[in-house]
């Protein structure tokens, strides 16, 4: 008898609170490792500071598997309220036009704080379409960086305070290092297709693709065989013939970190967001921090690199009270405060001007000498039609054919001409299926 | 010959009992190979808004397409090797482990544990033992004057796949060989040394003759092995990389599918694979089997 009251009480109670409970939101994202732990913070922030909408995190593997479990998801009727997708997913998101509920419409819809202008522009480019609409909500946005060893500088008799500035540094301070014994080769670097292609192009002023690499419609194509990238291109071919250069690998370059942490690399490139990670493997020495390097004959450079990371968009298939929910917890993400703690934190780009302002007034860059370098080289300069960002349908599939043509280079199987003339022509037919798909 | 037969009472019991059976292979075979068959003449957007019908163009594209006829010869050369290798080093086990007097059964049981290792455990594995920046073989190679560099050249990372790929199902194969080495009689073995043949006379005359049933089976569900199965040796350790030099069929379709989601020309693909592997089997079961002596 007592045990049944127990149970009807028990029931009671869950029944009670049940009918009490908050609207649910479902977030899908990719952030593994010390970033995902960070995330599962800010949300639990957020679930506290208010009892009206529970936001729930899921952890949905890499990049690439989030959003195919995502559009998996939409397929199967079963989606959820936000999904985390990379930069290059941007295309076949922008794309699904019936799947999608844009960030813009979303915020107006139910009627939250929102004010465009207060992102940054470099980070918020990538983002709109062509009426200057923001279609997904910017949250980690990095750009690659320099990070160099000062031990081995100082060894190789170099000034350690000084990072290369241009890519002739580069080779002659690698030279250097090497001569001298201080370390094994020069330099390595991640993610050649972002880094030394994309970015390389932008830093540059040149484009990668007609109609302003993409972002001015579907018919863009590929341009990324001109001659700036040729010369990059058969210099880094020379380079690691000479060994002053060693490859990491494809897509991110997974065996480029260990070089550097192991002092094998004495310069390393990569995203901005790797900071947290180069600080914490680097203890037996210490690590500075500069701009990429540029071609000083090169006229209208440095201008202004581009992002990498991710936005979150909302998938359309839910109720209005979801998405109010969801609006709410935009308005929250990018508070100041939300932005700068998870910007320090991560070394992710602060994407409002707000966050930007509140780390200088907490005396954050001063005190973290090389955290404000991402910053600095995003806004170097008002971004033009070339360092605006890129979009390209199927272009998950366009990183993988520059890996691949980057391969050929370095096993001498094409000249570099070659190799990026079949960036271009396999590139723009996998723009042309998207288009065809998709028209 | 004798029939067995099973009389049920009731007509709808044998059905019954078939049921289980017949419903994991309409749920997880019939529907989604009728779905990839559907899907294989369409084109569609990856979330599914838009969906015309191209008839046969996803299948006309492959042929035209450098990257699929580049993984069609891949896979030529991967599967043939990883059945070679593996079958190959099965038999060499299995006979070597016959003549052993002692410790056979320590040896037996050694080299049948790399079958309870999960492929992608054993593709991590070998992952690490040759790559090119932290791995042991690698540095090893170093020393005789090889460099090696699975990340950059395709015939170090073909030489790694079939390596990783093999690994493991040398297990199978020297299983099935021990059983079938047990079955052939002691005494026609005896009579032939007694006659003066030695033993390499003795095993390419009697003993390999007598395994051909299990040597043709184990070719057959080794090639398919090695063109389905392979799947997460491959994920695990190139990716299909360098330049897409091991990047079979079967990953193809994967990565155009899951990752491109390319859902068209991923499902002409897996049709086409299905086509082959049933086209391989039926000529192996036709042709191969008519010099099987059972």
């Amino acid at each position: 008898m007592l045990t049944r009251s127990l149970i009807a009480g028990l029931a009671l109670t869950f029944l009670s609170s049940s009918s009490f409970a908050a609207t649910e939101i479902t977030w899908w994202h990719a952030m593994g490792g010390e970033l995902g732990k960070k995330l599962d913070e800010i949300v639990a922030k957020y679930n506290a500071s208010q009892d009206e909408y529970k936001v729930t995190a899921v952890y949905k593997g890499s990049y690439p598997e989030t959003m195919t479990a995502a559009i998996a998801a939409f397929r199967a009727k079963q989606q959820p309220d936000i999904v985390q997708v990379f930069e290059v997913g941007t295309g076949t998101m922008m794309a699904a036009k019936g799947a999608i509920y844009p960030a813009y419409q979303l915020m107006k819809d139910t009627g939250a704080a929102f004010d465009p202008k207060a992102f940054l522009s470099a980070v918020v480019g990538y983002y709109t379409d062509a009426d200057g609409n923001m279609l997904s909500m910017p949250f980690n946005s990095s750009t690659p960086i320099l990070y160099y060893n000062k031990d081995v500088f100082k060894k190789a008799g170099l000034d350690p305070e000084q990072p290369p500035k241009t890519w002739e540094d580069v080779e002659s301070y690698s030279q250097k290092i090497m001569s001298s014994g201080a370390a094994k080769c020069g330099f390595t670097t991640g993610w050649i297709s972002w880094v030394q292609l994309e970015n390389f192009s932008a830093w540059h002023n040149k484009p990668i693709g007609t109609l302003q690499n993409g972002i001015g419609g579907m018919d863009a194509e590929l341009t990324v065989n001109g001659d700036l990238q040729v010369r990059h291109w058969t210099n880094l071919k020379k380079w690691q013939d000479e060994g002053l250069f060693q490859y990491g690998g494809p897509a991110g370059g997974n065996d480029a970190p260990p070089k550097f942490y192991s002092q094998e690399c004495a310069i390393y490139m990569n995203s901005s967001a790797s900071r947290a990670g180069v600080i914490a493997n680097s203890k037996d020495f210490e690590v500075g921090f500069g701009m990429l390097p540029y071609y000083s004959d090169v006229q209208g450079a440095p201008q202004n690199s581009i992002i990498g990371g991710a936005t979150l968009w909302v998938l359309k298939g839910h109720g209005e009270a979801e998405y109010k929910g969801v609006a709410d917890f935009f308005s929250f993400l990018s508070s100041p405060e939300v932005q700068a703690d998870w910007h320090q934190y991560s070394g992710y780009l602060p994407i409002t001007e707000a966050a930007y302002k509140l780390g200088q007034e907490q005396g954050f860059y001063a005190k973290n000498p090389g955290s404000d370098v991402a910053i600095k080289q995003i806004t170097l300069n008002p971004p033009t039609d070339n360092s605006k960002g890129l979009r390209f349908g199927n272009y998950v599939q366009i990183r993988d054919v520059i890996d691949e043509e980057f391969q050929n280079l370095l096993a001498g199987q094409k000249s570099p001409k070659d190799a990026l003339d079949s960036v271009v022509t396999r590139g723009n037919k996998l723009i042309a299926d998207f288009r065809a798909a998709n028209g | 010959m004798q029939t067995k037969r099973t009389v049920f009472g009731n007509r709808l019991l044998p059905y019954a009992f078939l049921l289980p059976q017949l419903a994991v292979t309409v749920i997880f075979f019939l529907w989604p190979a009728t779905q990839a068959v559907i899907q294989s003449f369409q084109r569609e957007d990856a979330f599914g808004l838009s969906t015309t019908w191209v008839g046969l163009a996803n299948y006309a594209d492959l042929l035209h397409e450098p990257t699929y006829l580049n993984s069609l010869k891949v896979t030529a050369i991967f599967a043939p090797a990883v059945t070679l290798l593996s079958v190959g080093l099965g038999l060499v086990f299995a006979v070597s482990l016959d003549r052993l007097v002692r410790g056979s059964r320590v040896y037996a049981a050694l080299l049948v544990w790399p079958y309870a290792v999960a492929p992608a455990v054993a593709g991590i594995m070998w992952w690490f033992l040759f790559n090119p920046t932290i791995g042991l073989l690698p540095y090893l190679l170093a020393a005789v004057g090889y460099r090696w560099d699975h990340s950059l050249q395709p015939t170090d990372a073909m030489i790694l796949v079939v390596i990783a790929a093999s690994w493991k199902q040398v297990s199978y194969n020297f299983l099935f060989f021990m059983a079938g080495l047990q079955a052939i009689p002691k005494s026609m073995i005896e009579a032939a040394a007694i006659d003066g043949a030695g033993p390499v006379k003795r095993f390419f005359t009697i003993v390999f003759p007598l395994l051909s049933p299990t040597t043709f089976f184990l070719a057959v569900i080794n090639l398919v092995y090695a063109m389905f199965d392979t799947f997460p040796v491959i994920h695990a350790t190139t990716g299909g990389n360098p330049a897409q030099s091991t990047n079979i069929l079967v990953y193809k379709v994967f990565v155009d599918g899951f990752i491109g989601l390319n859902l068209g020309s991923s499902a002409a693909q897996s049709v086409v694979l299905m086509a082959i592997v049933v086209t391989l089997t039926v000529i192996q079961f036709k042709w191969v089997e008519r010099k099987v002596t059972y």
